[in-house]
């Protein structure tokens, strides 16, 4: 080959690549500006979710949720301090999955485009690796997930359940109506560990056995050892607890299934983290008959319910749905609203403090902020049907949060009231 | 007894799955001894052609059909992995033949531009990128010739891309503002592949209860490997392989076309890939992230077999298998009831999937300290070009 022509050669492979890098880029973005209405001012806030990486499958639909309370408010006239109209206007970035760079990003939101408040995080992991960030800089995080409780942050609102408004009283729930032996699954991380400790005290306190326990590591699909272990210890059949997140869950489920391990065969499987979402992802056909407990159900049969899943899927494409995580995060952006509207600023140390007994009407009923930073939540027990939908079995009525556990010996005890002024209001004996 | 039968079936499934991972690596690896990181990705996108077949069965074909959809994927996701691993020696691979570090790195990028790829693939998309490519292949074709000797004619191939991606781009956001056309095909969510009905029972032998995906993976796997051996060592460009594996430049001089012999390795082992993507839809999940869950068993079962001895990746890949069941699944505490306190916590501990892990992660770092070629080492001269 001639100098000459291989240079051609090189020169057009890298032009080739470049534009196609170009055009794979370009055609990702797209949509309009909205037309902003009669507003006196704007009010930044951010919007800080995984939309890329492993977590992006879960997290896009808060964030989207998050975006239609946004806009919505905004249809209003937006938030309104001293007779002026704010208009909300989102900062969105990308914690990619990655625990450092959600820690990153929020001082990069805090710090460089000031914004007023940050919603955000999903996995437990994610909100620890932010928290030393919003307490060093006094600012405010809203969490809009189920969690493991044990924590109560100055600065940071919790939107989802804590375990006394899930795990407890779906515990409680299959102790009364389902058997006595448990087994625990779940994946290995923050979350599961420490949501299946307070299972275990829970169940040595009413009478109920853990006969076995195994953790997965986040991604693992290989699940033959599990699917031993649990019909060594449950031959006839049990109660399965599974805390798994992620991918685990379809290997989890397919395997189960092809093994025998099936609610047909009397084995009570209990998810905390498989929502409508999830469902649908790992196919209703592995999942019919299994239960989840969870603060809000698509199914949930009530005006505002239903006005809330015909909004998201006019906005978002019909085939989309609706669940408990993205729930929390609609309700959190409104909670947040009136919180500001109350203090009649949006500085965060004003809202943090008018926040407490804020009241909103939330799709699974009326929400109110208790001074532990938590919300008084709906507790719904819901089977999976043919079509991915959930059955509500039980309906336990508005349960008050409890942030440290009172099962757990190092905790029992102990609790959280924002409203003292005391410096150990985070965690004090009662 | 039975927990012997027991054991070994368990370790038999997992081991399989191991080794239909990992035998395309090891072809393309052990034979040619290119890192390739995209080997992951391949199996995605076997995984997703399982995909599209099962849903066009749904579609289109009449329902009684549906049962055999999982047949007819495994010979098109050969072909798709294998034409898209084809692809990837043609423009990537074969320009960095001898440079395992660069290899290295390029074949991870492409592992992420593939990832992202079935993310936001939409027809949109598609159509632009097609144009994009077919005009910058096609356009200096149809030039005048006189534009062929002048001195700005390197420019021309670089003009005639950049004219050709800049039709693409416009084109894909002109049709980006339809819904219709913007529809992501797959979207980064996890897509649904569910296994035919006589997939999903399971078969009692003795005691022993076999799941049927697990037996039908077992069988894929023995398939797959007596066609490779059988290819590798009976056919006419399976000897010409192994010639090129054994000394590259006598093979050359001998009259083996090597450039082709490479494409055509690097076509099966990413083939191969394809098939274990089919395989590992009836157990796990199918989503943009599936290659990332095996790459790093892929290495470790290729490594400690023996690079180039398909023998010692399987013998690698059921070792891992029964020894990640016994320790996982805490088998030794029911054989031995009475062992001392202090061992029976010690296998407790170790009694969890991710702990099991870790414990076979160590064994396999001590035992190639001991024997760092694995358990096979290729005998030769020419080991190390």
């Amino acid at each position: 080959m001639d100098p000459l022509q291989m240079r051609k050669l090189a020169m057009r492979s890298i032009a080739g690549t470049t534009a196609l890098a170009a055009s794979l880029s370009l055609v990702a973005c797209g949509g309009g500006e909205k037309a902003s209405g009669d507003f006196d001012g704007e009010v930044k806030v951010g919007i800080l979710h995984s939309r890329s990486g492993t977590m992006a499958i879960s997290e896009n639909t808060v964030a989207e949720a998050e975006l239609m309370a946004i806009d919505e408010i905004n249809a209003k006239g937006g938030v309104t301090i001293d007779g002026k109209k704010l208009k909300i206007v989102p900062v969105e970035e990308d914690g990619a999955s990655d625990w450092p760079t959600f820690a990153e990003k929020a001082k990069k939101l805090i710090d460089q485009d000031q914004v007023a408040v940050v919603f955000g995080g999903w996995t437990s992991a994610s909100r620890k690796a932010m928290l030393p960030v919003f307490e060093a800089k006094d600012h405010f995080l809203f969490y809009p997930i189920q969690y493991e409780g044990q924590e109560c942050s100055k600065n940071i609102f919790y939107s989802g359940a804590s375990p006394n408004q899930q795990a407890e009283p779906a515990v409680d729930w299959l102790l009364k109506n389902k058997g006595k032996d448990f087994f625990l699954v779940g994946s290995d991380y923050v979350y599961p560990r420490t949501a299946n400790t307070i299972m275990k005290e829970q169940l040595k306190a009413n009478g109920g056995k853990v006969v076995g326990e195994d953790y997965l590591p986040l991604g693992n699909t290989e699940v033959a050892p599990i699917i031993a272990k649990i019909k060594q210890a449950l031959p006839k059949g049990g109660v399965i607890v599974n805390t798994l997140n992620g991918d685990s869950n379809v290997a989890f489920f397919k395997q189960m299934k092809a093994a025998g391990i099936t609610p047909a065969n009397g084995y009570s499987i209990m998810s905390f983290s498989i929502a409508e979402e999830e469902i649908a992802a790992i196919g209703p056909e592995y999942l019919e008959g299994t239960y989840a407990a969870w603060n809000y159900f698509q199914s949930l049969d009530t005006p505002a319910s239903k006005k809330f899943t015909a909004d998201f899927k006019a906005k978002y494409g019909d085939k989309r749905v609706t669940n408990d995580p993205a729930e929390a995060a609609y309700m959190m952006i409104y909670l947040w609203a009136a919180a500001a509207e109350k203090a009649n600023s949006v500085d965060d140390n004003k809202v943090r403090e008018a926040l407490i007994g804020v009241s909103f009407d939330a799709p699974e009923g009326k929400v109110t902020v208790q001074p532990n930073h938590h919300v008084e939540k709906l507790v719904l027990i819901g089977e999976v049907q043919k079509d991915g939908m959930f059955k509500i079995l039980e309906n336990k009525g508005f349960v008050k949060p409890v942030a440290w556990n009172q099962y757990v010996p190092e905790t029992k005890g102990y609790t959280c009231d924002w409203t003292q002024k005391r410096p150990d209001a985070g965690k004090y004996k009662m | 007894m039975d927990l012997l039968y027991d054991t070994l079936f368990n370790g038999l499934a997992i081991g399989s799955v191991l080794v239909l991972a990992a035998l395309g690596l090891a072809v393309v690896f052990g034979l040619m001894g290119v890192i390739n990181m995209a080997h992951g990705e391949l199996m995605m996108l076997g995984a997703y052609t399982t995909f599209v077949v099962q849903n066009i069965f749904k579609a289109v074909l009449p329902e009684a059909l549906f049962p055999i959809y999982i047949l007819v994927s495994i010979p098109l996701a050969f072909l798709v992995s294998g034409l898209a691993g084809l692809l990837l020696e043609k423009t990537v691979i074969r320009r960095l033949y001898g440079r395992p570090l660069e290899t290295l790195l390029a074949t991870w990028g492409v592992s992420l531009i593939l990832q992202q790829f079935v993310r936001s693939v939409s027809s949109a998309f598609a159509i632009g990128l097609v144009l994009a490519v077919a005009g910058g292949i096609l356009i200096p074709r149809f030039t005048p010739k006189a534009w062929w000797q002048q001195r700005w004619t390197p420019l021309l191939g670089t003009g005639s891309w950049i004219v050709s991606g800049g039709i693409g781009i416009g084109i894909a956001s002109a049709l980006g503002n339809q819904r219709a056309l913007d529809q992501p095909w797959f979207s980064a969510r996890n897509i649904d592949v569910t296994a035919p009905t006589w997939l999903r029972g399971s078969i009692d032998v003795g005691a022993v209860n076999m799941p049927a995906a697990r037996l039908f993976i077992i069988a894929l796997t023995v398939i797959a490997l007596l066609a490779v051996s059988w290819f590798l060592q009976k056919s006419v460009w399976g000897m010409r392989i192994r010639a090129v594996t054994q000394n590259r430049p006598m093979s050359d001089c001998l009259g083996i076309p090597t450039e082709k012999v490479d494409a055509l390795t690097f076509l099966i082992g990413s083939g191969l890939a394809g098939v274990a993507g089919v395989a590992v839809t009836l157990l796990g999940s199918v989503g943009p992230n599936l290659g990332g869950n095996y790459i790093v068993d892929c290495f470790m079962v290729v490594v400690l077999g023996g690079v180039g001895k398909l023998a010692g990746t399987v013998l690698a890949a059921l070792g891992i298998g029964v020894l990640s069941y016994i320790v996982g699944s805490g088998s030794l505490l029911l054989v031995w009831p009475a062992m001392p306190a202090g061992l029976n916590d010690l296998i407790t501990f170790f009694a969890t999937t991710s702990m099991a892990k870790v414990l076979v992660f160590a064994l396999i770092v001590v035992f190639l300290q001991i024997r760092p070629a694995g358990l096979f080492p290729q005998k030769g001269r020419m080991v190390e070009a």
